[in-house]
């Protein structure tokens, strides 16, 4: 077996040195019945690299390629070009195959890594601090709810209508287990987002009000009256943001009022990957870093007074609180990190001020001619790279009748709410940099097809 | 006439940083690098994109008007600054990675081949589904792989990372137990435990209280059984355990466990121990999480991603979230979620993640699996076994292991500090490990042996990488308990000498800025 060093002679030297006449000797705990004599029993046996390689293959062949057709689907995950350097910067050994920075002397890679992705995040969202990243945004955007709670005491937290079903899903699992108050509530397919009614509902049990920005059907609302209510009444707010490429085009939430500030960060350097493993984004202000879940990156001094760094405030996790931890999170998603920070640095505020206006600038060219088409209307007056129709038809027949045509063409509403008759006719479109002008071609021609 | 009249050592700290100084503070292939933000400028890039075309904005009037400090740096510089950063770190490409409960085994790089085929690495997890049929057929082999290895009824393929997997579980015996009208407030965690356990209790609503482990490093089978009780709503159990002991009692703890209604959770992160050996369902457990990051090879990339499914027992199954891959008879796979969920999937607790999973780290294990099948990771078990055992009986007589004399290790060994002299401890012999080329193993846990260490070497390592290792290993510890003071100075040929936590956690700083840099220039 490639990956197995040891030889037999290796093996038989090593028992002797030992002192044990097998290795079933050293598995002598194991109760005998609970031992099985051979290989499990009806699976296959090792296989060459060629062999997997050709059977994974196949399996790949089995998908439709995002790059290889006309591709809007976003909602949540969105396609960008990543340059070639990040990968290759992912691969380097020293990063790909480094534990969690627990021996700072030798890891003073990973660790300035971070330091440096908690300060772009932290930049990005408008927030005095960031950690060194969470599982993905819908387990960040629990964290925070939790995390509101830890700070004002209180368990009621009101989730906007326009923030993404599946984060919401999550959120609404998690607070039947803690008794957590959520009211929760779905999207109207209007122009205007819910935040008036968010703050009509604030009141003095409020924890946190959770807005995402650009919302899940791309609406845009400014952030400022939602914290200016919350802060009022002692509450917190916490801003998701799914599509992070936006806030090179548009105001951080942090600007706005934005206590605490979560976010997908997919679609910087990671790609889209079948829905992970992705990277958690976690920004806040810095009165509140105690309460923070998941690692930190700080900087230090070592013995000689050089600059290095360490994870700090460990008294919050898991391996020094146990049961009284702010968070049960260990690893999280550092190589994504990576792959975040690295494409970050190299678009830097130039580049990513071009990419967020290519991404606008093909959207609203996309939308003007899609909502054209006969008998479908553009939901948004405002958005980034992605909006909302209404077609006259069912939208989720439509994406297969799409589908049939070589168009990956949105997601569909009724996909994401399945059974809300008022939202079965809506259709969610990304448009990208990656998008070109054949690919937006084939869209128009498709969906007027299928609406005709 | 005396070859060295100086006594100049190569070796000695003095020298390193006194004769060898450099105006640049680089030494050879040792390179010190700035931060991004002290090389980079906002006016810098290295994406080159085409002309935006000028239109109306429809942005509602929110446009950025402030700079939002991301400095840029060119491709050669961007491919510069990480390959430096790089070369400060420790990794399982350089050598040894001894670290205990985190089974740092070698990364095959086919795995990340077949990760990046565009038919994985390409595709939208909201995909109508008959445009993603190879991806969920992936999700699926694992699946039952991961069944067949384990001997159980179910798997939930969705959490993130080994402490989500915990919680999955926990939340499956929630359901279940709310399910037949029963509230349980306790779970309980042995001492010997991950912190993650208790932190994963606490987070899903439990109270914890701790078992103690026996003189022999084993769960007290009689503290436990007289701690049971109908506020118990599951026992939390290691095995292998974390003082790389298998617990020869564990179907015993099953049985009175499940006699007393509560259900027992599986921590699996010791799982390549017995991979291939022993099915965790032959043994009574209800659930145990895999980190496919530790027994699968997926690459741990500095702290994650992880993944961390969980399978489940038949009692347990019908709880288990959403979504999940399902092959249906016409030999279509579907992805089951809320939608029909109430048709397929009526118990389901509901839904942890976003989307479906670890996708990328799915590929990576399948490719380990099909790779080793099932002679090999049996082979894989045996090998991490006898590699530990090797190095429990070629230290033993240098350092105090608790447990040696009970018997063979699992798939890690543990020492104590007994013995070391003048003040010098655990984390000295560690970072004197760092100058001899490895990475230390892990410290101080767990808790109840004294100034532990924790060395877990994997299946991938070959016996003269084992041979190198003890013999710095017993070198070191002959020091330790001779006194030897320099030890506390350890290491010295590192990128970075000891480093001030004590300072990072009073005085955190946690982003960079210009104004504190410019302090710290004064």
């Amino acid at each position: 077996m490639r990956y197995l060093p040891l030889s037999d002679a290796d093996r038989s030297e090593m028992l002797r040195v030992i002192g044990a006449g097998s290795i079933d000797e050293l598995f002598r705990d194991v109760p005998e019945e609970a031992r099985l004599k051979g290989p499990v029993h009806g699976l296959p046996m090792h296989a060459s690299e060629m062999a997997v390689e050709r059977h994974m293959t196949a399996l790949s062949r089995k998908n439709m390629v995002a790059g290889d057709v006309p591709f809007f689907l976003g909602c949540g995950a969105y396609r960008h070009h990543v340059p070639a350097s990040v990968d290759h910067i992912i691969q380097r050994g020293e990063l790909l195959t480094s534990y969690t920075p627990y021996q700072p002397e030798i890891a003073q890679g990973t660790l300035q890594m971070l330091f440096e992705f908690q300060t772009q995040v932290a930049r990005l969202f408008g927030c005095e601090v960031a950690n060194a990243s969470m599982y993905d945004g819908s387990t960040a955007m629990w964290e925070a709810i939790v995390m509101s709670h830890r700070i004002t005491r209180r368990n009621k937290t009101i989730i906007s209508s326009g923030v993404h079903p599946h984060y919401v899903s999550v959120a609404r699992t998690m607070a039947k287990f803690t008794e957590d108050d959520l009211r929760t509530s779905l999207p109207a397919l209007t122009a205007g987002t819910d935040a008036e009614a968010l703050i009509g509902a604030i009141d003095a049990e409020t924890s946190a009000v959770v807005v995402q920005y650009p919302d899940i059907l791309g609406r845009i609302t400014d952030l400022t009256p939602i914290a200016e209510a919350a802060h009022a009444a002692g509450a917190l707010l916490i801003a998701v943001v799914t599509e992070p490429v936006a806030l090179g085009a548009i105001r951080s939430p942090g600007e706005m009022g934005a206590d605490i500030v979560v976010g997908e960060g997919q679609s910087i350097g990671v790609g889209l990957q079948f829905g992970g493993p992705y990277v958690g984004l976690f920004a806040c202000r810095e009165k509140h870093v105690r309460q923070m879940p998941g690692r930190l990156a700080g900087e230090t001094v070592d013995a000689e007074g050089k600059r290095g760094f360490v994870l700090t405030l460990s008294t919050r996790e898991q391996h020094i609180r146990r049961e009284k931890a702010t968070s049960n999170i260990c690893t999280s998603s550092v190589l994504c990190a990576l792959a975040f920070t690295a494409h970050l640095t190299l678009l830097g505020e130039k580049g990513l001020r071009q990419l967020a206006s290519l991404n606008h600038a093909r959207a609203c060219e996309t939308a003007e001619r899609l909502a054209a088409i006969p008998g479908i209307k553009l939901v948004n007056d405002g958005f980034f790279n992605e909006f909302t129709l209404t077609l006259p038809v069912e939208a989720r027949p439509a994406v297969h009748a799409m589908v049939e045509k070589g168009v990956l063409g949105g997601v569909s509403l009724g996909r994401l709410y399945p059974g809300v008759d008022a939202l079965q006719n809506g259709l969610v479109i990304a448009v990208t940099e990656t998008a070109t002008e054949q690919d937006i071609d084939a869209l128009e021609a498709s969906l007027k097809e299928v609406c005709a | 006439m005396t070859v060295n009249p100086s006594g100049w050592r190569p070796s000695a700290p003095a020298n390193e940083q006194g004769e060898a100084a450099t105006v640049t503070g680089n030494r050879a292939l040792m390179l010190e690098e700035p931060l991004l933000f002290e090389i980079g400028s906002i006016g810098q890039t290295g994406v080159d994109f085409a002309a935006v075309p000028q239109g109306a904005t429809r942005l509602g009037g929110l446009e950025r008007s402030k700079a939002i400090g991301l400095p840029g740096l060119s491709e050669p510089e961007a491919v510069r600054h990480y390959t430096r950063l790089s070369r400060q770190n420790y990794a399982i490409d350089l050598g040894l990675f001894p670290l205990g409960s985190c089974t740092m085994k070698h990364n095959p790089r086919l795995n990340e081949k077949v990760a990046r085929l565009p038919g994985f690495a390409d595709v939208h997890p909201l995909q109508p589904q008959e445009t993603v049929q190879g991806a969920l057929q992936v999700v699926n082999e694992l699946a039952l792989w991961l069944l067949d290895l384990t001997g159980m009824h179910g798997v939930a393929m969705s959490p993130k990372a080994g402490a989500h997997g915990e919680l999955c579980g926990l939340l499956c015996i929630r359901a279940a137990l709310e399910a037949r009208g029963d509230k349980r407030e306790v779970v309980l965690v042995p001492e010997s435990a991950h912190g993650t356990n208790p932190a994963t209790a606490a987070f899903a609503g439990y109270r914890v209280e701790n078992i103690p482990a026996s003189a022999a490093g084993r769960v007290d089978l009689d503290a436990l059984k007289s701690r049971l009780g109908p506020d118990v709503a599951a026992v939390m159990i290691t095995n292998p355990n974390t003082c790389g002991l298998f617990e020869p009692d564990m179907k015993a703890i099953s049985d009175a466990v499940h006699a007393a209604g509560a259900f027992v959770y599986c921590d699996g992160a010791n799982f390549n121990a017995i991979v291939g050996k022993v099915r965790p369902g032959d043994l009574g457990i209800d659930a145990m999480h895999i980190n496919l990051h530790k027994t699968f090879s997926t690459p741990h990339g500095g702290g994650g991603p992880g993944s961390g499914p969980v399978v489940l027992s038949e009692a347990l199954s019908p709880y288990g979230p959403l979504p999940f891959a399902a092959k249906y008879p016409d030999g279509s796979y579907r992805i089951v979620e809320e939608e029909t969920a109430g048709d397929e999937h009526p118990n389901a607790f509901g839904r942890m993640v976003a989307f479906h999973g670890q996708m990328g780290m799915f590929t990576r294990a399948l490719a380990y699996i099909l790779s080793h099948g099932a002679d090999g990771l049996k082979q894989v078990a045996e090998d991490a076994v006898l590699n530990a055992n090797y190095i429990l009986r070629s230290l033993e007589d240098v350092l105090d292991a608790p447990f040696a004399s009970s018997g063979p290790c699992m798939h890690e060994a543990i020492f104590s500090d007994r013995g070391f002299a003048n003040g010098i401890s655990t984390i000295d012999l560690a970072k004197a490990l760092i100058d001899e080329g490895f990475h230390p193993m892990t410290m101080y846990f767990p808790l109840v042996v004294h100034g532990a260490m924790l060395i877990e070497p994997t299946e991938t390592e070959s016996k003269a990488s084992l041979d190198q290792f003890i013999m710095a290993v017993r070198s070191i510890a002959e020091r330790a308990k001779s006194g030897d003071e320099t030890l506390k100075a350890a290491p010295v040929h590192a990128p970075r000498r000891r480093l001030d936590e004590t300072l990072a956690a009073r005085k955190p700083v946690l982003t960079w800025s210009e104004s504190v840099a410019a302090q710290a220039a004064e």
